[in-house]
This record gives structure tokens, C-alpha cells and sequence, in this order.
């Protein structure tokens, strides 16, 4: 793209600075030797010591990887299963299946977080992981299906019938056909699912029972009492796997270079 | 043992039907083995929804299909010796040419060197050997269209079928991969099962023709059978173009030359080989490149010739013939010229000339039905 008055350029500098400078500075701050941060005294890997050896700092991150991982593999095959439906049936339940999937991403965490508390209040079930892993696995749903969604939008089934008329069966056209071209769309969604379930706090807040906080919940908890210099690491250790795995997803989402 | 070659592949009474569209309607025939078959149709004539039951991808309603003597109805497009190239080709996007040609032999389980070997002698036969470990996303239309030839005859299918496989190709390389498909054929021998809504394609490949319309068989013959002797006016129209005649038999001249009444028209002779009486209504089609032009009178050559006098309306030169629209009493007659001379030493003949036309009575042909819907599938601009 070619930039004729530098507006747009000065712009795009403008905004990726206020998205990235904090985060920059964050970073920068976590090898600081200051306690608060307010000026340079000295590289440390002090905090960085300090945050792998916090037990609660790993129980809490064991919680949450426990509930990204199994958010991601649940929400992974019902997402797959809600996009397959969605794709091949094209009735009236369907085209509602779809709004209500979709208008899912734009609900209020906060209302979300609400009305899955008052659920889980009037089923009587109690508040723990359990609670935070369905609260997860309800909205990463959603996006593993988008994800997955245009991946078959743009699925020749006619290379099924090809298989068919080749005399594949439903296993390996599974195996051979379906699974290698679809599973990129796939897993896409499953690592967009993981970063969304590692790092919400909203829903998570209001879901959430003693014992079982998640790490974005005792962060929050560290905020108020804690040092903010062990925040700041745990926060660019956080950055770094999800910038990682939204690369990776993005890797996997765009449409393969042809000719 | 005769008759087996002769059905090698029979449809009998097959119908389908898509909610209350009758696609096929009670469809029976037979293709010998092979042989090049042509099915040939406008779109929606069924012509594809036969090719699809065939693979055993669509199920038809009523009727069998037998397959070298075996019923061959109730089984799975897995199960059938039969291959299909499909109209987009169909190749699998993330195999390169080889492993799309190695898929069908490999669920097969042959021997690894018995696949080496054959993948090798199909790379040779479609010319890409140099292509072979490309992605289909990476070739042309002409060699895609190659491989999935390849990706389905290496399983030694007993029928070939063939669904529209060039209509994607630009004009030139469709008649390249025609002549390929005549040589693959005569290489390897096996039945192919072509369905085209392109006379021209058919016309040049097919041992055989069978023209669909709505459902329904209109005729099965050799191309020249089709072309020559068609038996409805939808036949007459679809292959080629023709002029329509509409009269009665007024006087039976001799065992085989009848005279006809029309309306609008001068009488006219016509070959009768179909013995009918006087003042039986009759159809006619006469192919346009069957009547001559001339200037002057022409020299009879056959005491019934049938010779009139027209004026010419429209004239479309396109370099090896000429298209003339000649109005003749209420009929507008198009009549196209071969040219064989060198034109620039002529007087060649000019839009609002007077011309003599003429055409001996056995290069008309009576159809046994005609509808006037038909005479919508001409080229030739009407009235």
C-alpha cells in the first residue's frame, strides 16, 4: 500500500504506539531493578527468579492451563461440529444456530459472567474449575466455529465424491482428505480459543470458587497486594505465549500462496 | 459372447427424480464395450444425473444397471469398477500430481513397485513427468485436466466417465485435449462415458451418440446417423442447424420419391424412405450446407431436383464458407457455401441478389416428430 500524503502513516505510527508502548514498557520494566519502577537501577532477572518459585504463581497458572487446554480440545470438537452443521444444512434451525453462535462474540463478558453465575446458582452446582471450564468452553465455541466456517467455505466437496468414485471409505476420506485440509482451520481455532481461555478475566471473576483462581484472577489479586515488578514479568511471559500462538493461528488461517 | 460385448454396460428403465423435477425418465440403453459413448443435451436434459448414477453417486428411483453382466444398482461408488473425471477435475489441493494419481492404487492396496511402475506409465502417457511432484494449484487447466484423466483410468476402471471434462478449457486446448482423449483411448481401450452438452466434442470423439432432451432418449446412433438421419425436430436442431419444412404428401412419384403441399412454399420432392401415403402430414429438415447457390440456373443433375428461385436477405462471410439467409415465398431458407475456388476472381453473391437454389429430394430427411419449440436451439436468426 502506498501512503501519498503520510496521514495515514503518521496514523498507523500513532496507534501502534499507543497499543505497544505500555507493553514496551512493561517489558523494560520487568528486568528493572527498581521495585516500582519509576527509574532505571540496574538489569535483574530478580523478578523473573521470584515468579517461578511463587507456589501460588504456579498453582494458579497449573489452573489455568488445566482449563485452556481442556477449553480448547472441548471447544475444538463442538465448534467443528457446530460448522459442519451450520455449512451442510441450510434450514431455518440452522441459519438461527449460526446468529446465535455469532451474536455470542459480541455479548458482554460482563452479562455473560452474570447470567452464567445465576445458572450455576439455580442448578446447584458448585463454583470451582468445573464452572470455569464450561463458562469457557461456551464462548470459545464461537470462535472455533468462525474459524472452521471459513475454512469450509471455501471446501471443494466435489474432491469428496472424487474419493468416493476413487474407492475411498468414510475413513479415509476422513484421514486423507477431510482431516488434512480442514484441521489448519482447526487447530486455528482451538490456539484463538486457548489465548481467549488463558487470559479472560471477566467471566472467569464472576464463575470462579475458592481454590481454584486462574492466573489473570491472582494477578488482579497481586495488583493490590503484591510487587508489581513480579507483575510485570509474568505479565511479558503472558505477551510472548500469546503472541506466539496468535501467530501461529494466523499462520494457519491464511489462504495458501498459489502459482 | 457377442451379446455380452454388446451390453457391456445397459441401463434399464432407469428413472429420477428430484422433488418433482423428473430429471430421467425411464431411460434404457446399452454401450458396448470399448467404445466412446456420448450423451448429449442441453443443461437439465439428465444427462449428468445418468453419469452420477452411473458412479454411484446419485441412486435412481427405478430400473437396474448392469455392468459386464453384473447389477451393479445397489453398490457404493467404492465398490464399482468404475472411474469419473469430473467436471472441475476435482484433484486433491494438498497432494502433488503423483500422490493424486497413487490415491485410488493405494487404497486398493497394490504392491508399492506395481504402483511405482503404473503412476510412471500414466506420467509418460499425460506427457508430465517433469510436473510430477506439483501441487494441482500449481499447473494449468489442460495438464489438471490430464491428471485427473490419469488419476482415474490407473485403477483399470471397466467404464470411464467423463463429466463435461473440457468445458473448462479455452476453445483451442479443448481441441488439443480431444485429440489427447482420442489417443488415450486408442491407447488403453477402455468404455468411455462421455457426457457434453458440446455437439462439436461429441460429434468428433463418439463412436456413438445419444441425444437427451428432458429426461427422456431422444435418439442413440453413430454421429453420422445423429447428423444425417435425425428423428426429431429437437435432434435436427440440437446437432447442427437445419431448416424446417411443414406439408402433406400430395403425389407419390415413384417407390421412393414423394412429392409435397406446403403452405407458404413451393411443392418440393423429398426421398420417402418412410413409405407414407398421400396426405400424410409430414416434417422436414433440410441441412443447410445440402442446398446449392448459384447465380445462374443450375445444371439438373437428377430429373427431381428441386429448384427455386429466392432472393438473398442476409450474408455472413466467414473465410472457408459463406451463411446466406435466402427468402424463398414465406419460408427464409439458410443455406451455407462451401467455399472450394479462389473468391477474389469471382462475382461472389451479394446481400438483395436474385439466386437460384436447389437441392436433390434425397438430401431432405423426414422427421417422424417435430415441435416448433425446437427451432429455438438454431443459430440462424428467424424471422
Amino acid at each position: 500500500m502506498k501512503c501519498r500524503n503520510g496521514f495515514s502513516k503518521y496514523i498507523t505510527i500513532a496507534v501502534l504506539i499507543f497499543f505497544y508502548l505500555p507493553m514496551v514498557i512493561m517489558t523494560i520494566n520487568s528486568f528493572n531493578n527498581s521495585r516500582y519502577g519509576v527509574e532505571w537501577s540496574g538489569f535483574t532477572l530478580a523478578w523473573y527468579k521470584q515468579l517461578i518459585t511463587d507456589p501460588k504463581i504456579l498453582y494458579t497458572l497449573m489452573n489455568s492451563l488445566i482449563i485452556g487446554i481442556s477449553a480448547m480440545v472441548t471447544s475444538m470438537v463442538i465448534g467443528t461440529l457446530a460448522a459442519f452443521a451450520i455449512h451442510h444444512y441450510k434450514s431455518r434451525i440452522q441459519i438461527f444456530h449460526q446468529a446465535l453462535i455469532f451474536t455470542q462474540l459480541g455479548v458482554p463478558d460482563i452479562l455473560m459472567g452474570m447470567s452464567l453465575l445465576l445458572f450455576f446458582i439455580a442448578i446447584h452446582l458448585r463454583l470451582g474449575l468445573i464452572t470455569i471450564y464450561i463458562a469457557h468452553v461456551t464462548f470459545c465455541i464461537s470462535y472455533v466455529s468462525m474459524v472452521v466456517l471459513g475454512r469450509l467455505q471455501n471446501f471443494d466437496f466435489k474432491i469428496i465424491e472424487a474419493a468416493k468414485d476413487l474407492g475411498a471409505d468414510w475413513y479415509v476420506i476422513t484421514r486423507r482428505i477431510f482431516l488434512p485440509l480442514i484441521s489448519p482451520g482447526i487447530i486455528a481455532g482451538g490456539l484463538l480459543a486457548f489465548t481467549l481461555s488463558i487470559d479472560d478475566f471477566v467471566i472467569t471473576f464472576f464463575v470462579t470458587g475458592p481454590g481454584s483462581s486462574t492466573l489473570p484472577i491472582y494477578i488482579y489479586s497481586m495488583m493490590k497486594h503484591g510487587s508489581p515488578a513480579v507483575l510485570n514479568a509474568l505479565s511479558v511471559l503472558f505477551l510472548v505465549v500469546t503472541f506466539t500462538l496468535v501467530y501461529c493461528s494466523q499462520r494457519l488461517i491464511a489462504p495458501k500462496k498459489t502459482r | 459372447m457377442l451379446k455380452e460385448m454388446n451390453d457391456f454396460l445397459v441401463f434399464e428403465n432407469i428413472s429420477k427424480q428430484f422433488g418433482s423435477n423428473k430429471v430421467v425418465n425411464q431411460v434404457s440403453f446399452s454401450i458396448s464395450k470399448g467404445e466412446v459413448f456420448s450423451l448429449i443435451g442441453p443443461s437439465g436434459c439428465g444427462k449428468t444425473t445418468l453419469l452420477r448414477i452411473c458412479a454411484g453417486l446419485e441412486e435412481p428411483d427405478t430400473g437396474r444397471l448392469i455392468l459386464n453382466g453384473v447389477d451393479i444398482t445397489a453398490l457404493p461408488p467404492n465398490q464399482r469398477k468404475v472411474n469419473t473425471v469430473f467436471q472441475n477435475y476435482a484433484l486433491f489441493p494438498h497432494m502433488t500430481v503423483i500422490e493424486n494419481i497413487a490415491f485410488g492404487p493405494k487404497i486398493a492396496k497394490w504392491d508399492k513397485k506395481k504402483i511405482v511402475s503404473e503412476v510412471d506409465f500414466f506420467l509418460d502417457l499425460i506427457q508430465l513427468q517433469e510436473h510430477k511432484n506439483k501441487y494441482p494449484s500449481q499447473l494449468s487447466g489442460g495438464q489438471r485436466q490430464r491428471v485427473a484423466i490419469a488419476r482415474a483410468l490407473i485403477n483399470r476402471p471397466l467404464i470411464l466417465l467423463l463429466d463435461e471434462p473440457l468445458a473448462a478449457l479455452d476453445l483451442k486446448l479443448r481441441q488439443r485435449m480431444l485429440v489427447e482423449l482420442d489417443n488415450i483411448h486408442d491407447k488403453i481401450g477402455t468404455t468411455f462415458l462421455f457426457v457434453t452438452h458440446d455437439q462439436g466434442e461429441a460429434m468428433s470423439i463418439s463412436d456413438k451418440i445419444a441425444v437427451m432432451n428432458k429426461g427422456n432418449i431422444e435418439q442413440i446412433g453413430t454421429p453420422i446417423e445423429i447428423y444425417e438421419a435425425p428423428k426429431t425436430s429437437f435432434v435436427a436442431a440440437f446437432i447442427g442447424d437445419t431448416n424446417f419444412f411443414e406439408g402433406t404428401v400430395c403425389e407419390l412419384i415413384n417407390n421412393e420419391i414423394s412429392r409435397i403441399h406446403l403452405d407458404g412454399f413451393p411443392e418440393i420432392t423429398v426421398y420417402n424412405d418412410k413409405s407414407l401415403r398421400s396426405g400424410t402430414k409430414v416434417y422436414l429438415s433440410v441441412r443447410p450446407e445440402k442446398i446449392n447457390i448459384t447465380r445462374a440456373y443450375p445444371a439438373q443433375d437428377k430429373p427431381l431436383t428441386n429448384i427455386l428461385k429466392g432472393k438473398v436477405e442476409d450474408v455472413i462471410y466467414l473465410g472457408s464458407q459463406t451463411k446466406f439467409w435466402i427468402r424463398v415465398a414465406d419460408y427464409r431458407l439458410a443455406i451455407n457455401k462451401q467455399h472450394t475456388s479462389f473468391l477474389l476472381d469471382e462475382q461472389p453473391i451479394k446481400w438483395q441478389d436474385d439466386v437460384w437454389i436447389s437441392w436433390n429430394p434425397e438430401h431432405g430427411y423426414l422427421l417422424d416428430t417435430y415441435a416448433e419449440t425446437d427451432e429455438n436451439l438454431l443459430t440462424l436468426p428467424s424471422e
